[in-house]
């Protein structure tokens, strides 16, 4: 029955059904399609690159975030944990210590706060909601309390220098930010499809009891989630503080909501166990680029605003209409 | 005979992948209690969700008074005199007994104020209407299992219906709770009610049934009076052939002890000790609650043990949780499949493969081809019927989503293979060949522990029986001596003999 579907040409398997599954897609190219003809300075290489840019940010937390939405958790402490590590990573360049050191201190540091949400989520079996709103505000906490609440300076040393590539240098004429958002993508996509790891993030969301009977160490599942989220906030940290060459103590804040938008429109289920890293990233871009054409087009960010809750809720309405 | 009251005529229903009703037919008279019998998967609780409105129906007709009637749900078919008693309680434990009776229909003032009194003196009549010796304004929470079943059926009376229908409704109640309910069923009849009661104890059915409606397969077999008929030629009509065709038992050969279970203990299990031979089917007895499911939790890891010890081919091992016991060789397949078995989104192949991971993989990378050529295997093996390995599990039948579920235990390799209740909610055909596959596995030397509530198929498959009562091992047969009525004696606890071979 799948052979014959597969042997179809392309134009005879665009029905309802593939309009459902591939929507956001199809919203991604729509928006690039109306907002080409009305701004003429959108379609150039140089904002696309710039979007793909400012979409980085969003997308590598949204990596993490999926993750852990998968497991039917949430974390919201991933604006928190991108500030202390900035702050770290800050610190740590500003004393010398070369990069090929301070970054994995700075992410393994996003793996461990990320771990702490874990912890509490799996061992302590608090609701994610809440034990990551703990962790968000503690985090901030920690963060205000190291920094004095003022800006960590990378300062000018070279190691400084070469910091700074990593927010704003360029390979082959593509930023820096955005090769790492590939590579985290793909990383996130062989993690999900092509280990045992990955299939036990989706049983674990799709059923706790049911993957635990299977003999999966579901806690150990959970927090390696979390983990994974926490690290993917720290990578976001490094390339803000990079490109920025400070860290700032207030960086970062609401940037969960962003990120979980990315995931839901990305066609993710919020109840878990559901969800492709593909969409994600067409969620994180439909984003990218509707800030971008709001900016074009001269939009007040108040409206802005507006717009984008208008998006995310057009998007959800027809998500719940079809599973109906 | 009276007119009938209620008439379900050839009433068709298909799901994806099963057909659950093909021409089901049932009439209700007034002043009479229908029995209405099947195997598991006969089509009987589909039958009465198609009645009520819960699902809607391919064919068929309902004709209810003389006519022509569908409902679009169960407050519906309720509000026009249908009420159902669900095997499974829908009450609010958090509610009074009288809230929970009124839960939607309130007595109020004028100015939607509740008049408390009102509706606890008229909750108040329909419990000593029911010898339920409570007030009114106990938390349904606090009752026992048995005392919230009576609530669900004084629900029921007081909607004044003239159909009530109960789904084995004297599964959770103690004899003297039973007694009282047939006294009630009685009361209703006499007052011209119409009565399905759904039951597999054959005793009650001719004990307080006018009636029987027999469901096979989701098709109408027969309809005749309880004076008509005998328990044999009853059963006869509700599997279709005789019972020895149904589980062909082997020969074992027994060769030595392969799990010994000394003095376990935990939650709803008290001190149970049992050994299970290799190449043996041990089956499990014992009512709802009895700590069948709890010991078999225990024994797998997945419930905390608060003492005692397993060994396995003569070594103690310690299975704090599930990975240990597969690691060690029992595998265990949950009796409850959506609640803890499955992965109800994922389709057949990550079911059946999600134990099994470790091997299919090299390194953290999965072998997709390994895994495809291991699972096509099984889906062979079992003759499991699904579109596609990468279809929904949650899209097959019963028996299918069972197959896929013991393969899933298998592809670890077990020694020790405990099933809990595997042919709950699967149809005939499907439970003949799940037998076969238990019948396989014994032949090759693996040890089985079947838990079943499931009488005929107990005494038909297991080499040996125990019972359980409260925890504890109430009694011990070999299962070509033991018979269904003192089994049940054991399971109440009524006789705690033991002759331990």
């Amino acid at each position: 029955m799948s052979q014959s579907i597969t042997a179809q040409p392309f134009y005879k398997r665009i029905n309802k059904a593939w309009l459902i599954e591939n929507k956001s897609l199809i919203a991604l190219f729509s928006l690039i399609f109306v907002v080409s003809l009305l701004s003429p300075n959108f379609l150039t290489v140089d904002n696309l690159l710039n979007i793909l840019r400012q979409t980085s940010i969003n997308a590598i937390i949204a990596v993490g975030m999926t993750i852990v939405i998968l497991t039917a958790g949430i974390d919201l402490s991933v604006g928190s944990v991108l500030a202390l590590s900035g702050a770290i990573v800050a610190t740590l360049i500003g004393m010398d210590v070369p990069v090929v050191v301070a970054l994995p201190v700075a992410l393994i540091a996003g793996a461990a706060l990320g771990a702490i949400s874990g912890i509490i989520v799996a061992k302590g079996k608090v609701q994610a909601f809440i034990a990551t709103l703990v962790t968000m505000t503690l985090l901030r906490g920690v963060t205000m309390v190291y920094t004095d609440g003022r800006p960590v300076a990378t300062g000018f040393s070279d190691t400084a220098d070469s910091f700074t590539w990593l927010g704003t240098g360029y390979v082959l004429g593509i930023p820096v930010p955005v090769w790492l958002m590939a590579i985290v993508f793909i990383g996130a996509w062989y993690l999900l499809n092509h280990t045992r790891f990955g299939r036990y993030i989706y049983a674990v969301g799709g059923n706790e009891s049911a993957a635990r009977l299977s003999g999966i160490a579901v806690d150990k599942v959970k927090i390696a989630a979390y983990a994974i989220c926490g690290s993917m906030a720290a990578l976001a940290g490094i390339i803000v503080t990079a490109r920025l060459s400070s860290a700032q103590p207030t960086a970062g804040m609401g940037y969960e909501l962003d990120a979980i938008a990315a995931v839901v429109l990305g066609g993710t289920s919020l109840m878990g166990g559901k969800g492709r890293i593909v969409g994600t990233l067409i969620g994180a871009l439909i984003i990218g680029f509707l800030n971008n054409a709001l900016n074009l087009l001269d939009v007040s960010s108040y409206y802005q605003m507006i717009a984008k809750a208008s998006v995310i809720l057009l998007a959800v309405l027809i998500d719940t209409k079809q599973k109906a | 005979m009276t007119e009938a009251i209620l008439q379900l005529q050839a009433i068709e229903k298909a799901f994806p992948g099963v057909k659950a009703l093909d021409k089901a037919s049932l009439n209700v008279y007034p002043g009479q209690v229908m029995a209405l019998m099947g195997e598991n998967g006969a089509g009987k609780s589909t039958l009465m969700k198609v009645l009520t409105g819960i699902y809607s129906l391919d064919a068929g007709q309902i004709v209810y008074q003389g006519e022509t009637r569908s409902f679009n749900g169960p407050r519906d078919s309720q509000a026009a005199g249908i009420s159902i008693i669900h095997q499974e309680l829908n009450l609010l434990p958090e509610l009074t007994i009288a809230e929970n009776i009124f839960l939607g229909r309130e007595m109020t003032s004028r100015f939607g104020r509740i008049l408390w009194d009102e509706m606890n003196a008229k909750a108040a009549a329909l419990l000593n209407r029911l010898k339920i010796s409570h007030a009114p304004t106990t938390l349904v929470g606090s009752l026992s299992l048995g005392e919230q079943q009576m609530v669900e059926i004084a629900k029921a009376i007081s909607f004044d219906s003239k159909v009530i229908i109960m789904d084995e409704p004297t599964d959770a109640l103690t004899d003297v709770e039973t007694q009282s309910l047939f006294s009630v069923i009685n009361e209703l009849r006499d007052q011209g009610c119409g009565i399905v009661y759904i039951s597999h104890r054959m005793q009650e059915i001719f004990s307080i049934c006018d009636a029987v409606t027999v469901l096979r397969d989701g098709s109408f077999v027969d309809e005749c009076r309880v004076s008509e008929i005998d328990e044999d030629q009853l059963i006869e009509r509700m599997v279709g052939r005789k019972l020895a065709d149904q589980y062909p038992r082997i020969a074992i050969t027994h060769k030595g002890c392969r799990l010994a279970v000394n003095n376990l203990s935990g939650p709803g299990v008290d001190n149970v000790s049992f050994s299970l031979n290799q190449g043996e089917i041990l089956g499990f007895s014992g009512l709802m609650g009895a700590g069948r499911t709890e010991l078999m939790k225990i024994i797998f890891g997945a419930a905390a043990k608060a003492q005692g010890q397993v060994e396995l081919n003569g070594q103690s091992v310690s299975l704090n949780n599930p990975q240990q016991a597969l690691a060690a060789g029992i595998a265990y397949i949950s009796e409850d499949r959506k609640g803890d078995g499955l992965l109800l989104e994922l389709s057949v192949k990550e079911n059946m493969s999600i134990s099994a991971l470790a091997k299919l993989s090299r390194g953290v990378q999965l072998r997709h081809s390994d895994e495809v050529s291991e699972v096509e295997k099984f889906i062979e093996a079992f003759n499991i019927k699904t579109p596609s390995r990468d279809a929904r599990i949650g899209n097959l039948s019963g028996g299918n989503q069972q197959k896929v579920a013991i393969a899933k235990g298998l592809m670890t390799l077990p020694q020790v293979l405990i099933l809990d209740e595997p042919t709950r909610g699967v149809d005939v055909g499907a439970k003949k060949e799940i037998y076969d596959l238990i019948n396989r596995f014994k032949a090759q030397g693996m040890s089985i522990i079947l838990v079943s509530s499931d009488m005929p198929e107990l005494l038909g498959m297991s080499d040996r029986i125990l019972v359980m009562h409260q925890g504890q091992i109430s009694g011990e047969f070999d299962a070509l001596e033991a018979d269904q009525e003192t089994i049940l004696a054991c399971a109440v606890g009524k006789t705690l003999h033991k002759d331990i071979a």
